[in-house]
């Protein structure tokens, strides 16, 4: 279970943005993770739900992208989605692609942070 | 007032939306960059390894090591293990410097582990560097550890199924090892079947069939390895 760590390391960037803006509490997390990332959502749900007590993210939600396996298709040559990641072939013509496009991503791409008492 | 700044939570409560756009591996990312660049440094090419427990691993190990040295290689091991010695302590019969990395509850190895581990090591008298991960087909593949080579390893016995049950590892991996060849027959392993199950999950990928027990196969193993340095080399100069 390394998603346990990897909610760690969520709560540890999250918590470097809100330094930088007075300490607020973070109430979003805004994250893109691949199908091919080798993270489970649920797992990192949960792994989350412990993780983030007595921290900046106390009350924060995860709200998660999940990006689907796209590879590049020699014989469409272009880019689309895979069968499933029990099959890197391409979906619309069946040809194997070793060439993986999208679907590895573990990324935070946005906070929220809480709002500002003069924005109010 | 329209900020951009602004964005409207599903609470109907203005927050602040910070972009952001980090890896959450970063840390361990620019670890494993700079181990790989100092292997290269050193001249010393790696070679990780990861399975589930009891797929072979550190008795193929075992054997590489020792017919490595055999060939005129300078080898060592890296051994993470969860709590317990043993697989380090075998591995020492080959002769080689073997140094365990103690993970205790974490189920993988990590590129900080392991630039902590090789402190003080003179990787500059080294040419092969084995890294045997925890025993595990899930976690390690999120990880970079910096190695050149990342081999997945799966025995006749666990079936050829296995790597539709972990894509994402054999998607990661350069290269499959299939184990206990010498038990093929025994246990009706359809070899035709697994190579078509690994292509599936990892299109074109490189698969050797060998027994550590019987020696069969580990000829052409050894001369893969030999073969994927120099190209590495080849391809750095
Ligand atoms: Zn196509």
């Amino acid at each position: 279970m390394h998603e346990l760590s990897i909610a760690i390391r969520i709560i540890d960037i999250a918590e470097e943005e809100s330094r930088k803006h007075d300490d607020a509490c973070v109430m979003a997390v805004h994250l893109k993770i691949g199908c091919m990332s080798g993270v489970v959502i649920e797992a990192l749900l949960s792994a989350f739900e412990i993780a983030r007590e007595e921290t900046l993210l106390a009350h924060a939600e995860l709200k998660i992208e999940a990006l689907p396996v796209k590879v590049r298709c020699p014989k469409c040559d272009c880019e689309q989605l895979a069968d499933s990641i029990q099959c890197l072939c391409c979906s619309v013509c069946r040809t194997l692609s070793p060439e993986i496009t999208q679907g590895r991503e573990l990324e935070v791409v946005a906070v929220e942070l809480e709002p500002l008492e003069t924005v109010q | 007032m329209t900020d951009p700044a602004l964005h409207r939570s599903t609470a109907g409560v203005a927050t602040r939306l910070v972009q952001v756009r980090t890896k959450i591996l970063k840390q361990n990312d620019v670890v494993a960059r700079r181990l790989r660049q100092c292997f290269h440094q050193n001249g010393v090419y790696v070679v990780s390894l990861v399975s589930s427990p009891g797929s072979g691993k550190t008795m193929l190990l075992e054997q590489t090591l020792t017919m490595m040295r055999q060939r005129g290689h300078r080898v060592a091991a890296l051994v993470g293990d969860l709590a317990t010695e043993n697989d380090a302590a075998r591995l020492k019969r080959a002769e080689v410097p073997v140094r365990q990395i103690t993970t205790g509850t974490v189920c993988h190895l990590e590129a900080e582990m392991l630039e902590k581990t090789l402190a003080g090591w003179q990787l500059n008298e080294l040419d092969y560097l084995f890294v045997e991960n925890v025993g595990n087909l899930v976690c390690p593949a999120t990880y970079d550890l910096g190695e050149d080579l990342r081999l997945v390893l799966f025995s006749t016995t666990e079936g050829e199924d296995k790597p539709l049950k972990y894509p994402t590892i054999f998607n990661t991996a350069d290269m499959a090892v299939i184990t206990k060849m010498d038990l093929a027959e025994v246990v009706e392993f359809d070899a035709e079947a697994a190579h078509r199950n690994i292509h599936a999950v990892r299109p074109e990928m490189e698969i050797l069939e060998l027994s550590a027990k019987s020696g069969a196969g580990m000829q052409q193993w050894l001369q893969c390895l030999e073969a994927h340095r120099a190209a590495s080399a080849s391809a750095s100069t």
